[in-house]
């Protein structure tokens, strides 16, 4: 029994020394927006992606804590893997969310189920930051349901040590001259994107057949590729392991701030672009607290730390004509009008298709 | 514990309730999903449709015989030898096993991306002596080798554990009866560590069949096993419930009708599989 006390005492010293140090200094922030305190002590649910909010690392800003500071609301933040989780969660877990921040194809289904509140725009003083390109998307024509909180496109990331010249089209990943040098999604939809951006189908496509002619392609490419990865791409191509991967830009300037080698292109076929926006369910417990946190991420300063921490493209202006801001003037987050590939959105599938290409993905796998 | 007294029947209630409720009502679960479709409706349409999935349980049973018999090969000459060392030595190698059983199994595994990468520790070294680089990783060789390394400690435990209680009396009588080495182990100590090595087959066969994490990290997604296939599932969410508990359910059945069969082998013996 001695040794078992020591042994935990020790434990705890060693994990206490492990994680002092972590007290979090509040940041001086320039506020747009007025925040009364009424709400003060109630407590909002926020449902969002993993680390994809500033939370005070690398001495930046804590989201979070900031807003319970200044309104004294509390926030009780969890976060999802995928879309799919998230909407599992929300629609059979025990917890009420106020907001969730799913991705565009997600937003239309939980909208197709009227699972979502209205977001009265009028009322949230920052809304006028948000860029006009971003606004009256497929999912929410009229901007009552949706403030867009980040942006992506898929593109193709490459070693520009191992591969000088590259053709810019998704048909690098089938060819031959890069066997065993390319990696390619690890999950269904973005995988069969690729395929089909090749044959210049439509990602949302209704017809089995259009489905069936891109798992032809991607079992012929499947014996060029190294592997199937998702988050493991950090580390393939980071350490020079594979040298093309299909990724988001926001993660590729991540990985090129590890190694600078690592070039990027939008294919010339196009691509898929994704907008992640905020909403607030229609079960909502705090559905003030949720305008106001709403207008809060919409503020500069905020909107800035977390563009700056995620990395992906902000869909609001003071980030992206702020000077300051880190990735301010960057070609591959901001394309310019000429530059700006060929973009098609996901859209929620009907559940038939999507079992039927779902399950043809373990096809693919098998063959 | 024959006599069943109220104490003991305490000492046991929290073993019990955990089982009940890890154990039985989760098998509850999945054969109520296995025979139901999304609405609840009884249906063996999802039995039915497995026959979609057999080329990963194939391939599955494939890779796990593979790294079973590799895996056999490997520790009964370990475990034979062990026992001929002195106890302090026997200790030292115990450990020598074991340490690696304190880790945690995905990091185990994950770690020998580190050695067999193109840029890993391995072909580095090779690259060194002019020779490679070797594909190592992503191969159904890297599969196999991963479920070998992790799963080779429950093999030498059985057969090391019948191996070290070997009545020594038995081996001098078929020395003294004339056997030379070879039939001595052929006639007397094979047959005496059998249910050692049924004991560790089921151990490391069981595991392998409808392992998951293994052939994702070291295959590379490019194929995939039935466990492969049922997370696959699992992680597409409530829909997909019914199929997945389906495969499980035939995985399960499979598995059992093995052991069943394997431990009537045993029983013609003395019996008594250490599971």
């Amino acid at each position: 029994m001695k040794k078992l006390s020591a042994f935990a005492v020790i434990f705890v010293i060693l994990l206490s020394l492990v994680f002092s140090g972590c007290g979090y200094e509040y940041a001086e922030l320039n506020l747009r927006a007025e925040y009364a305190r009424d709400l003060e002590g109630t407590t909002l649910t926020v449902y969002n992606w993993g680390e994809y909010i500033s939370d005070g690392s690398d001495g930046m800003l804590d989201v979070n804590r900031e807003f319970e500071k200044l309104t004294g609301i509390k926030v009780n933040y969890l976060t999802f893997e995928s879309n799919e989780t998230m909407y599992s969660q929300v629609k059979n877990g025990g917890v009420n969310y106020d907001i969730i921040i799913p991705s565009d194809y997600m937003i239309q289904r939980l909208l197709n189920e009227e699972m979502l509140a209205k977001i009265d725009t009028s009322k949230l003083s920052n809304y006028d930051l948000i860029d006009e390109q971003y606004k009256n998307v497929y999912f929410d024509p009229n901007n009552e349901y949706t403030v867009p909180y980040n942006v992506g496109m898929v593109g193709i990331i490459y070693n520009s040590s191992v591969i000088k010249d590259i053709e810019h089209s998704w048909k690098v990943l089938w060819d031959k001259k890069y066997k065993d040098m390319a990696l390619n999604f690890n999950n269904p939809r973005d995988a069969f994107m690729t395929a089909q951006m090749i044959l210049g189908f439509d990602l949302n496509s209704a017809n089995k057949s259009d489905w069936d002619k891109a798992a032809e392609l991607l079992k012929e490419g499947k014996p060029n590729l190294q592997a199937y990865v998702m988050d493991e791409v950090y580390g393939k191509m980071e350490t020079g392991e594979a040298a093309i991967a299909p990724y988001y830009a926001g993660d590729y300037l991540t990985m090129a701030e590890t190694n600078p080698d690592l070039k990027f292109f939008y294919p010339q076929e196009g691509t898929n672009i994704f907008i992640d926006s905020v909403c607030i369910l229609k079960n909502a417990q705090n559905y003030d607290a949720a305008l106001m946190y709403i207008n809060f991420l919409l503020e500069p300063d905020i909107a800035t730390a977390n563009a700056e921490y995620i990395g992906y493209a902000s869909p609001n202006t003071a980030v992206i004509d702020n000077e300051n801001y880190y990735y301010y003037g960057n070609e591959i987050l901001y394309p310019k009008k000429e530059n700006m590939p060929k973009v098609q959105y996901y859209h929620d599938i009907d559940d038939e298709i999507r079992s039927y290409y779902e399950t043809l993905w373990i096809d693919v796998k098998l063959d | 514990m024959k006599n069943k007294s109220f104490g003991s029947r305490l000492i046991a209630a929290p073993y019990i309730v955990w089982s009940v409720i890890f154990i039985v009502v989760p098998l509850i679960i999945m054969f109520y999903f296995a025979l139901t479709n999304e609405s609840g409706v009884f249906t063996l349409a999802n039995l039915a449709s497995i026959g979609k999935y057999k080329k990963a349980f194939g391939i599955s049973v494939l890779y796990a015989a593979i790294s079973t018999l590799i895996t056999l090969l490997l520790a009964y000459p370990m475990a034979y030898f062990m026992t001929k060392l002195k106890v302090s030595s026997q200790r030292m190698l115990m450990m020598i096993v074991m340490i690696p059983m304190w880790m945690n199994f995905l990091i185990r595994t994950y770690s020998w991306i580190t050695l067999l990468a193109n840029t890993g520790i391995i072909n580095t070294f090779l690259g060194k002596l002019g020779l490679g680089p070797y594909k190592l990783m992503y191969t159904p060789g890297a599969v196999i080798l991963g479920m070998v390394y992790d799963f080779i400690p429950y093999m030498i435990l059985p057969i090391y554990s019948v191996l070290s209680k070997l009545d020594k009396s038995l081996l001098e009588a078929a020395e003294d009866l004339g056997s030379n080495g070879f039939t001595k182990f052929k006639r007397v100590i094979l047959p005496l560590s059998k249910p050692g090595i049924i004991s560790g087959v089921t151990m490391v066969f069981v595991p392998s069949v409808s392992t998951f994490y293994i052939s994702q990290k070291l295959g590379g997604n490019k194929t995939m096993l039935i466990g492969d296939v049922i997370e696959y599932f699992f992680n597409l969410g409530p829909t997909y419930y019914n199929v997945a508990s389906a495969i499980s359910l035939v995985l399960m059945v499979m598995i059992l009708i093995c052991l069943f069969v394997m431990n009537r082998f045993s029983d013609d013996d003395d019996g008594g599989v250490i599971i």
